[in-house]
């Protein structure tokens, strides 16, 4: 058995699922679009937070608040569903899928056999659908693939009941009251004033605007503060949040500027378009952050001043965005 | 960034096996998505990941070398697990886990509690038996 599902290959796993399944149901809505109307884009830094003994650095909302908010704001219900056995998980899906529903669901990328050797660590947050079972195998749509891809029964079972930090524990969702004629205007207006609030209005340093300032004030004090191996890993571990799989600080403003444009077109409103461009050489400015931090990483020389000179970029950055947000936030309800 | 200015900067970090998508605006300023196969300053900053994980498993294999860690302690620095993924996939307690880590205790250790960690690395109870290091 299987379902028509249409792949498309998407830059961040999660805007793809939720883009994917939408069309299934006959919604056609791009991935950048996914994103805007679920207030995608998010800054926080937390020094006090560490991974590996990193300091957390984070260009998204908590995994599976974009698709809600979208889903939420499109008039979609959505059912979800964890399992303490991975027996009854798998046979959950068995009966969805029967029924001719394709499933998303959370799994660990470690044990993913198609993924690339360098990106699979215990990320316990990645988004793929279910679409169908065939001679024992299921049919996967997986976002950041091209093309299709299959899972036997026991790798499936491994991936949805991997363990660790946000073990999915077989964590499964699936559309269920589908609506007739969303209001796509209304959902763009609220995702847009959402993520301007999170961007602007947190009252605490680690977030939004503030917290890209905050972070560039943290990175002038590395090479003092930390030495010089232990200041380039933090300074690394910024640039592999905002650039690798399922992150994206850069990539995330390309796609967010993608989105004010489909919205000017919607909206009417031109002045979205301008607002994209300004977007779009934030995210070349991020680049060259990530230019800049790569050039530390790989030769240590000129500490303090290769330090200053990147935390000079994102204060550039903070100032930027904030006026952008700023006009975002004016657009009429 | 601009379609032409997309990096396709391989280091073999995606095995060839997709291209990542990336938003980039055409010549009339339209946004597009383009497949790219890498970027030297994120190509860089993996590596220098990668580099740290391996550095630390081979400090541990001088370690369990010197007969002061188990075999254990390599296999789950060499697999990425911490203390909380290895006790999610044992059963064992955390605490449990990290005495096990020690030459001393793993020595003592039944084989119905090295196949739990074999299991979980993947590798057979042999290999943990006879300490070897792959």
């Amino acid at each position: 058995m299987a379902i028509d599902f249409k792949h498309e290959q998407s830059a961040h796993c999660e805007n793809g699922v939720a883009s994917n399944l939408l069309h299934f149901y006959g919604i056609k809505l791009s991935e950048p679009m996914i994103f805007g109307i679920g207030s995608g884009l998010f800054f926080s830094h937390m020094p006090f937070v560490k991974v590996n003994n990193i300091p957390v650095t984070s260009f998204r909302p908590l995994p599976g608040v974009i698709f809600r908010r979208a889903a939420r704001r499109l008039g979609f219900s959505v059912k979800r569903k964890k399992f303490r056995s991975p027996d009854k998980g798998m046979a959950a899906l068995d009966g969805l899928l029967q029924k001719d529903i394709p499933v998303g669901m959370l799994v660990g990328v470690y044990h993913l056999s198609y993924f690339p050797a360098p990106y699979r660590f215990h990320f316990n947050a990645h988004n793929l659908v279910v679409f169908g079972k065939e001679n024992g195998n299921y049919k996967i749509s997986d976002p950041v693939m091209d093309d299709y891809a299959s899972l036997t029964e026991a790798e499936l079972k491994k991936v949805r009941f991997a363990k660790g930090l946000f073990a999915p524990k077989g964590h499964m969702y699936w559309a269920d009251k589908i609506p007739t004629n969303p209001d796509f205007k209304k959902a763009i207006i609220k995702g847009i004033h959402h993520t301007a609030k999170d961007m602007l209005g947190i009252p605490v340093p680690m977030f939004g605007v503030k917290g890209i300032r905050f972070m560039a004030k943290k990175v002038r004090n590395y090479p003092t503060k930390l030495g010089k191996r232990k200041a380039s890993q933090f300074l690394g571990q910024i640039v592999r949040a905002q650039e690798e799989i399922g992150t994206g600080g850069a990539g995330f403003r390309f796609m967010y500027a993608a989105f004010l444009q489909e919205a000017a077109e919607i909206l009417e409103l031109d002045w979205l378009n301008d607002t994209a461009e300004e977007m779009t050489q934030i995210g070349d400015l991020w680049r060259s952050f990530a230019v800049a931090t790569a050039r530390i990483v790989k030769d240590r020389s000129q500490v303090e001043d290769a330090y200053n000179q990147a935390a000079d970029i994102l204060l550039v950055i903070a100032d930027r965005e904030e006026q952008v947000y700023k006009d975002l936030k004016k657009i009429k309800k | 960034m601009k379609k032409q200015e997309v990096p396709q900067d391989d280091a073999n970090m995606l095995e060839g096996k997709f291209t990542e998508p990336c938003y980039a605006v055409d010549e009339e300023g339209k946004y597009i998505k383009v497949g790219s196969v890498g970027w030297e300053p994120k190509n860089v900053i993996m590596q220098q990941a990668w580099d740290a994980v391996h550095e630390r498993v081979e400090e541990i294999r001088e370690q369990v070398e010197a007969n002061e860690l188990s075999p254990i302690a390599y296999y789950m620095e060499k697999q990425l697990m911490d203390l909380s993924v290895l006790s999610g996939y044992t059963g064992f307690f955390r605490w449990t886990v990290k005495r096990h880590l020690k030459m001393k205790n793993f020595i003592k250790l039944n084989d119905k509690k090295l196949e739990k960690y074999a299991d979980a690395f993947e590798i057979s109870i042999e290999t943990l038996k006879k300490k070897e290091l792959l």
